[in-house]
This record gives structure tokens, sequence and C-alpha cells, in this order.
């Protein structure tokens, strides 16, 4: 790859993180939206987040007394981490930059340091509820790790490579793989961890006002201001990035596969349609659903692993 | 002689000196006489360790009039990266102890035994032959035990854990002696050359095998042999838990190395599953006990019995698909192992010496009593931090890159249709995932706990930072950590050069390409793309900052209470009770409430107490019946030794008869 390439992937790269910097905050307007619409309520509209955010940014932030480092930089670690899995997700685009291939590990673990300077935050002030969200918030993430890393193997084994768009275009060049008893499995256990990883129902519920019950807002009742305007950010941008991800794993196509113009404004509108569907089912679909109980959440994560786990078996079998 | 042999008599000298120092000198003097003397010793060991990585031959020949061939001290590459390992985290720990001894541990025994501890380290990966591995293993044994010994007089506790550290530090020695025994009565040697030629397939082989790695793993913390090291690690002082965390414990790994690779190479398949069942579990029970620990040094001594089960569990893997003759993953598999090895002793060192910062701030080794230490210990906090996150396998510390190597081996090393491929894969993959994910709640606790928050103790709120010396070491500890992370190519081509296989070379900026495999991963670059994209969001985040400035205020959120007392926060035991609920099975805690009533109601508690302890279920499960039965044998075998000296004349004749009968027949 040439220098001018590796230019246009760079800003097609840039491109996508843009879009879906701008789609994170619609993409929980529609959820919320959808919710309501369900529940036969008007709504307060999609953009909604988009005007809360704007809201926030010309607050002050306050602070609780001794708290360090980790308040003022936690919450832009959290969304430069979002910032980062959007670019490496091939969701706009499937063209890798030659040095930062999107392989699903390193996906993984850039996720996990947003999960871990969310934790942080949590303990920083000191008080008892940011030190429970933070702790069950560490206990839920541990236990996806197996999960999350079982369906990366299972998604794998069939190309023989973890880079994401290798394994996004197998499974366009062969639909059938899709349907193959290992490629739904994968993808059910990874929508699974999904729904963990971003504090979904019935993981977690997002709309929650009781502290007791509460795992992501508890991190973050002592932030404020743009503190939290980052870590909403982040937190939706994650959702929408790996709703995104589901989305082309599920139907791998309109995806981009070059930079020219026209592939990569077929990939935006493809993604955003993607997207937006998912949304909207997720939000519909939590109102069907009730809150776990934190101890029950293990659960689900060995019911989600043992798909993961027939999956990687399920390769072994058929290939 | 060449560079090698003269570092290796540099070494020795250096060893001398420095015990001559100790012994000599009093006071301050020694503190700062010996230390720099044991760092001078250390970094002798890390040229030659360096010059024999690089490939350079030497060797020193002891000539004994005892019936063995010479002792050789012959380093080969892989010998030469231990020593260096020991030699670079020597230096640290030396400069550490300047600032950090007192007391007890800066007495001339203390001083004299860390100089004998690094210098036994240095040599046991020279040795050329087993009768000096095994002299050097015993120096290095020994002289830990003195260090383990260092609060005897004020702490039970030492005395406990040095008798468990003795007594299963020398059955490890006694199945090792015996191991190479065997081996050498396979083929007439101790030299290695010579012990290399025994046939891997026969059935004493076999054997030597399942000795050999009983005792290594025992010096390696390995389940369910580990019982030393929670016990040893917290009661030595600081610097020579890191050196046995970092170096030591390595050198169980070294063994097993040098067993599998260089001595039998191509045994059976139950060897390599053998070596990833013992890895895989120690690293699910280590680090299983790590999370629920409080007292920080024990949970870092859990963390490394984790660690060094991945390095089993990687090491075991090459042998599984080597033997499935799938050369590219296994050679992955074996320099994640290395690349384990290295950033281990990098990440572990760091956060033990860390760990002595606090115990020297504030006297408290328990978690539950700390909390708010980045405040006031700046440097400690941000090299533990660091530190902290190299153990959860973070992006861009070094063991993030070994991780993923050995994840990457784990994919390639596909084989459809092998059974044992096709489910001890997987099981390894879940292994470490799960591993992975508890390290991360781990250490987000050890550091959110003592380092966050608010002071849970007046000794915590009264903490200071430390002196220089103590602060250069870890803060050097935090840059290796990070910097292994950021060049993992260069580091892991010179990790496959010294084990003499292909399959890691660098590319783009210091990054590390598998080949033959299509993996690749550029730490640096990743970085560089992650601040490209970040740098607009932090620019509006810096100005929003200039026009609405920060406001400390109020108290936090306490659902409208405003009594806000630290004891109201978290703590370590807190955190980890969901886990523990998760796997109360496997850690099977004794929770003992105790309520008492207000005069006659039934209802009106006037004091709930609650307790919690989790006990090692293996050690309470495995060692106590032991332990149990050899003392009732030692009680029996009392009532033969009564103190008179007849008697014990008779038993000396009774065993020259025998041993005469044995002789005439």
């Amino acid at each position: 790859m040439n220098a001018a390439e590796t230019a246009a992937t760079l800003l097609v790269l840039l491109l996508q993180v843009t879009v879906m910097t701008a789609l994170a905050p619609v993409v929980a307007g529609i959820t919320r939206q959808a919710r309501a619409r369900v529940e036969g309520r008007a709504g307060a509209g999609v953009f909604q987040p988009w005007r809360d955010l704007r809201k926030l940014v010309t607050k002050r932030p306050i602070h609780a007394a001794g708290t360090s480092w980790v308040t003022r930089v936690g919450p832009f670690m959290l969304l430069a981490s979002s910032f980062l899995i959007a670019a490496l997700i091939p969701l706009v685009s499937a063209a890798p930059l030659p040095l930062v291939p999107d392989d699903l590990f390193v996906v993984v673990s850039v996720l996990l340091l947003g999960t871990v300077a969310l934790a942080l935050l949590g303990l920083d002030a000191g008080s008892a509820f940011g030190g429970m969200g933070s702790s069950r918030h560490m206990m839920i993430a541990a236990l996806v790790e197996p999960t999350v890393l079982m369906a990366v193997y299972a998604l794998s084994i069939p190309v023989g490579s973890s880079t994401l768009s290798l394994i996004v275009a197998n499974r366009r060049d062969d639909p059938a793989s899709i349907a193959s008893p290992a490629g739904v499995l994968g993808v059910v256990a990874l929508a699974v961890v999904v729904l963990a990883e971003t504090g979904r129902l019935p993981v977690d519920n997002p709309s929650t006002h009781l502290e007791l019950t509460m795992v992501h807002e508890a991190m973050i009742l002592e932030t404020s201001a743009r503190d939290l305007a980052q870590v909403e950010l982040g937190s939706w941008l994650r959702l929408t990035v790996l709703l995104g991800l589901v989305g082309n794993l599920v139907v791998p196509w309109g995806v981009a596969t070059d930079a020219t113009p026209a592939a990569v404004a077929i990939g935006i509108v493809a993604i955003v349609v993607k997207i937006g569907i998912l949304a909207a089912v997720l939000g519909a679909a939590e109102v069907g659903l009730a809150k776990l109980r934190l101890f029950r959440v293990p659960e689900l994560l060995a019911g989600s692993f043992v798909l993961a786990f027939l999956a990687v078996a399920a390769s072994y079998l058929v290939a | 002689m060449n560079g090698v042999a003269g570092g290796l008599v540099a070494q020795l000298l250096l060893a001398v000196l420095a015990v001559v120092v100790a012994v000599t000198t009093t006071g301050h003097r020694r503190n700062l006489l010996a230390g720099t003397a044991c760092a001078a010793l250390a970094a002798a060991g890390a040229v030659t360790g360096g010059l024999a990585l690089a490939g350079r031959q030497g060797a020193v020949e002891v000539p004994t009039t005892l019936p063995f061939s010479p002792l050789v001290l012959s380093p080969d590459r892989l010998g030469g990266l231990f020593i260096l390992v020991a030699g670079v985290v020597g230096v640290a720990a030396s400069v550490y102890a300047i600032g950090y001894v007192h007391g007890a541990s800066a007495s001339r025994s203390q001083w004299s035994a860390l100089a004998v501890f690094l210098l036994g380290m240095q040599l046991v990966p020279a040795a050329g032959d087993a009768i000096t591995f095994l002299l050097a293993w015993e120096l290095m044994a020994a002289a830990s035990t003195v260090l383990v010994l260092a609060d005897q007089t004020r702490s039970p506790a030492a005395r406990e854990a040095a008798l468990w550290y003795a007594i299963m530090t020398h059955l490890s020695m006694v199945a090792i002696l015996a191991g190479f025994a065997v081996l050498a009565g396979q083929t007439g040697g101790t030299g290695f050359r010579v012990l290399a030629n025994a046939d891997p397939t026969s059935p004493a082989v076999s054997v030597a095998f399942g000795l050999l790695v009983l005792g290594f793993a025992s010096k390696a913390g390995l389940v369910p042999l580990h019982v030393w090291l929670p016990r040893a690690h917290p009661e030595a002082p600081s610097h020579a838990s890191a050196l046995m965390s970092a170096v030591m414990v390595k050198m169980g790994v070294y063994g097993a190395l040098l067993v599998a690779l260089r001595l039998l190479p191509g045994g059976p398949t139950w060897w390599a599953v053998l070596l990833m069942g013992l890895g895989g579990a120690s690293a699910l029970y280590g680090i299983l006990q790590a999370a629920v620990a409080t007292d920080i040094k024990r949970l870092l001594a859990y963390s490394t019995s984790e660690n060094v089960g991945l390095m089993f569990l990687a090491l075991g893997t090459a042998l599984l698909l080597r033997g499935y003759h799938v050369p590219g993953a296994a050679s992955v598999a074996l320099i994640s192992c290395l690349l384990f090895v290295v950033n281990h002793a990098a990440f572990k060192a760091t956060l033990f010496l860390g760990a002595g910062a606090i115990l020297h701030a504030t006297g408290e080794r328990d978690l539950d009593r700390l909390g708010g230490l980045v405040h006031r210990m700046p440097w400690t906090g941000a090299s533990f931090g660091v530190a902290a996150m190299g153990a959860a396998a973070l992006p861009v510390t070094g063991a993030f890159v070994a991780e993923w190597a050995l994840l990457q081996a784990l994919i390639h090393g596909v084989r459809p249709g092998d059974q044992v491929v096709a489910v001890t894969v997987p099981l390894a993959l879940a292994v470490i995932a799960l591993t992975a994910g508890l390290a991360l709640l781990t250490f987000v606790k050890a550091y959110g706990i003592a380092f966050l928050a608010r002071p849970r103790s007046d000794a915590a709120a009264g903490a200071h930072e430390v002196p220089t010396t103590m602060r250069v070491a870890m803060g050097a500890g935090a840059i290796a950590v990070v910097a292994l992370g950021v060049v993992p190519g260069p580091v892991a081509a010179v990790l496959a050069r010294s084990l003499g296989i292909a399959g890691a070379q660098p590319i783009g900026l210091a990054g590390l390409e598998l080949t033959g495999m299509g993996a690749l991963l550029d730490p640096l670059s990743l970085t560089i793309l992650g601040l490209l994209i970040g740098a607009p969001a932090l620019l509006y985040v810096v100005v929003l900052a200039r026009r609405h400035p920060r406001e400390v205020a109020a108290p936090g959120w306490g659902c409208g209470g405003i009594r806000v007392s630290p004891r109201m926060q978290y703590t370590a035991t807190s955190y980890a009770e969901p886990l523990m609920r998760v796997f109360d099975d496997a850690l099977q805690p004794t929770r003992d409430v105790e309520v008492t009533t207000v005069a006659d109601s039934r209802y009106m508690a006037a004091r709930v107490e609650y307790r919690q302890r989790v006990d090692d279920v293996v050690e309470v499960r495995a060692y106590a019946p032991l332990v149990a039965a050899a003392n009732r044998l030692a009680d029996r075998a009392r009532g033969i030794q009564n103190g008179s000296i007849h008697r014990y004349l008779a038993f000396s004749f009774a065993a020259l008869v025998v041993v005469l009968l044995a002789v005439v027949r």
C-alpha cells in the first residue's frame, strides 16, 4: 500500500469515527424513543441526547473533595478508547491501515481500557455507591471476558485469523457461513456480551433511578458537566460501534472495501441503516425485559459462554 | 578469558566483595556500600547475560575432587536471557533496598544473604551440568530462606512462612535431584549435553520428566505446590519479595524450558497436556485467590502463581502444537512464554517494590486500611498504576503483547479433526480469557482501593513519599513495563533468537509481526492513531476547561445523607464480594456473623460482628492432612530418641552392620 492509499484509508477512518460520533447520541435517542412509543408515551425525540450533551458542556464541573487525577482524566480516557474502537472496527469501510489491523483481540483490550477508566472513576470520590457500581461493573466485565474471547475464537476459526475485516469479507463472500450453526451461535453469544458490556437490559438498567440497582449509573453519580458529557458520549459510542459490528457480521453487505467516494457513501448509508434498525429493535425489546438480579447475571453469561463454546465445537466438526 | 567467562568470574568476586562489605561496615554506611556492591554484582550479571544472549560463548570450569565431571558454567542464549532478567531486576532491587531496609532487614546477615541470593539466581541459568545447576539452585534456595526470616524476632508469621518455604523448596530440590539422577542413570553423565541423549519415549525418562516438572513447578509456585508463595512473599522484605517473585520463581520456568526444549525434546503428548493442565489450573486458581485477597503482598503472590501458570500454559501449548506439526503456532506460543517471563519480571518487580513503599510509608499491608495514597505518594502511585496496567495486560504494556501472541498461537493452532487439540485449545483459550478478566478486576481493586478515594485509617492518612532510591527503582520498573510494550517487535525477535526459532520479526514502528500468520501488532502506531483521533476532542475539552473551570465542593452523593465517614467507602473485601459469591464453591470462605441484641429484644441489635476468612482450599484440603500425618509420625519417632548416647551408638552400629552386609552381598 503506497502513501496515497494510506492517506485515503486514514481519511475514511476519520470519516467513520466522525459519522459514528455524530450517530452515537442519536442511537441512544432511538432506543429511548422506541421504548417510549412501545410503552405508549410520546418520547422526547431522537435528538434529545444531543441536546443534553450541548447543555452539559456549558456547565462547570463540580467535584467531591479528595478526588484525584482519575476524576479529571478518566472521562476522557473512556471517550478516547471509544474513539479508537470506532476507528478499528470495520463499519463504514473494511480497509484497515497497514500497521493497525482491525484485530479483534486488540479491539477487546481497547474496550477494556474504557472499562477500567470507568471503574476507577467510580472509586475515586470514595462514596459508597461509586464503589458499589465499580465492583459490580468489574465483576460483570471479568465474567464477560471468556465469552467475548470464545465468540471471537468461534468467528475466527473459519477465516484462520482474528482480523475483523477478513471475517466480515469472508461472511460476505460465503453467505452460507452466516447461517451455519457456528456462525449463528457465535453471533448470538457476541450479541449477549454486547448487551452486558454496554450496560443494557437485562444486565443493567440504563434508565434506573434507584441507586441500589445501579451499575453504570452508580459509577458516574459524582461526574457532572463536561465530564458527564464525555462519559455519556463514550458509552453511547461504545454501544453504537458494537451494534454496528453485530450488524456487519449478520448483514455483511454494503461495507466499503476501497476508498472511492461512491463506495464510502454507500458504506455510510448502509451502516447507519443497520445501526438504526438494531437500536430500534433493542429499545423496543427492552420493554419486555426485566433487569436480572445481579447474581443471576453470571448465569446469563455462562449460558452465552456455552453458546460460544458450542460454536467453536461446531466449527471443528464442520470444518 | 572472553566476555562471558570474565563476567561470571566478576560476579563471583563481586558477591564475595558484597558479603565482606556487609559484614565489615555498620549503620547507614552498610546500607549504602552493601547496596552498591549488590547492584554492581547484579549489573555484572546483566552484562554477562546480555553477552550470552547475544550469542557469545564462554565457560568457567571448576575442577572438583568429587567423582563427577568438573563443575561447568557455560550459559547458552536462553540461559543468558534469564541471567539478564535476574541482573536487571537485581540492580533495581538493590538500589531500592538502600532506602528501604531498616531494623532487622538492614542487618549483616540480610545484606549477605541478598548478595548470595543474587549470585545464586544468576548462576542457575549459567549451569552447564546437573551438579552445578543443583548447587546454584541450593545457594538460591538457602539465601532466600534467610531473607524470608528477616523479621522473625517480631513476627511469628515470618517463622512459619520460612518453615513452609524451606520444606517446599527442599522437596522441590529432592524431586529435581531425583529427576536428574534418573536421567544420569540413563545416559551415564551429568553434563546437559550428555543428558540430552536420553530417549524421551522410554518409561524411565517419563518418570524423570515427571519428577523434574514436579520440582520446577513447586519452585515456580504452580497449584497445587504454591502454598509457600502466599506465605513467603508477604513476610520477606519487599525488595526480596520482588526478587523472589520476579526472578526466582522464573527459575522454575527456566528449568521447565531446559527440560522440555534442551534435554528432552520430542516427548509424548501427555507431557504437553500435563504442562497445560498445571498451568491452566494455576492461572485460574491463582487469580481467583488474588481477586479476593486483601493483603496487598498476598494478592501479588497469588497473581504470580497466575502468571507463571500462563507461562506453563504457553509452554505446554507449544509442545502440543509442535507434536502435531504446527511449527509456526508452536514457535509463537514459545515466544509468548518468554514474553510473559520478561514482562512479568518488569511489572511484578515494580508492584512488589510499590507494595514495599506503601508498607514503608504506612506500615500497612491490608488494603482495607489504605486509601487516598495517590495524593500523598504521587511517585509510588504512578509507578504502581503503570505496573498494575501491565499486570492486567492492558495496552500498551508488554504483558498485553504476550497475551495477544498466545491467543494468536491458539487461533492458528487449529487442526480440525484432532481430538486432543480440539478439546485442549478452546479450553486453554477459555482459561486465559477468564484469567484476563479476573486479573483486570484484581488490579483495578489493588490500585483503586489503595491509591484512590479517602484514607481508611490514620496510618494511610499520615503517609509520606518514600526516599529517592526507592522512587528511582520503582520509576525505572514502570518505564520498563511500558517500554517493553511499545517496542515488542525487537524484543520478540531477540527472544525468538534466544530459542533459535523463527516466528517473530519487527515491523513498522517497532511493531511485532508473527511471520506466517498474517498477524501483526504495532502498539506505537496504535497509540499514534489513538492520539490523532482523540486530539480534536482533547482540544475541545481543554477549551471548555478554560471557559468553565472546575469547582470542588460538597461531599459525595450519599442518597440525601450527609454523614460521610471514610468507613462508608467500599473496601477491598466488599469490592470482591460479588465475585466471592459467584465463586463461593471454589473459594469456600468461612463467614461468622455475631449479633448482640439490646437487653430483651430479639430485633434490636446493639452490635453486629461480621468476620470473613478465605483460606486456601488446596492447603486446607490437601496439606493439612499431610502435615497432621507428618506430625503424628514425628511424635512416634520421638520414642526412639531418648537422648541416651548409648542408644545412638547402638543405632550407628546397627547402621554400619547393615551397610557392610549390603556391600558384602
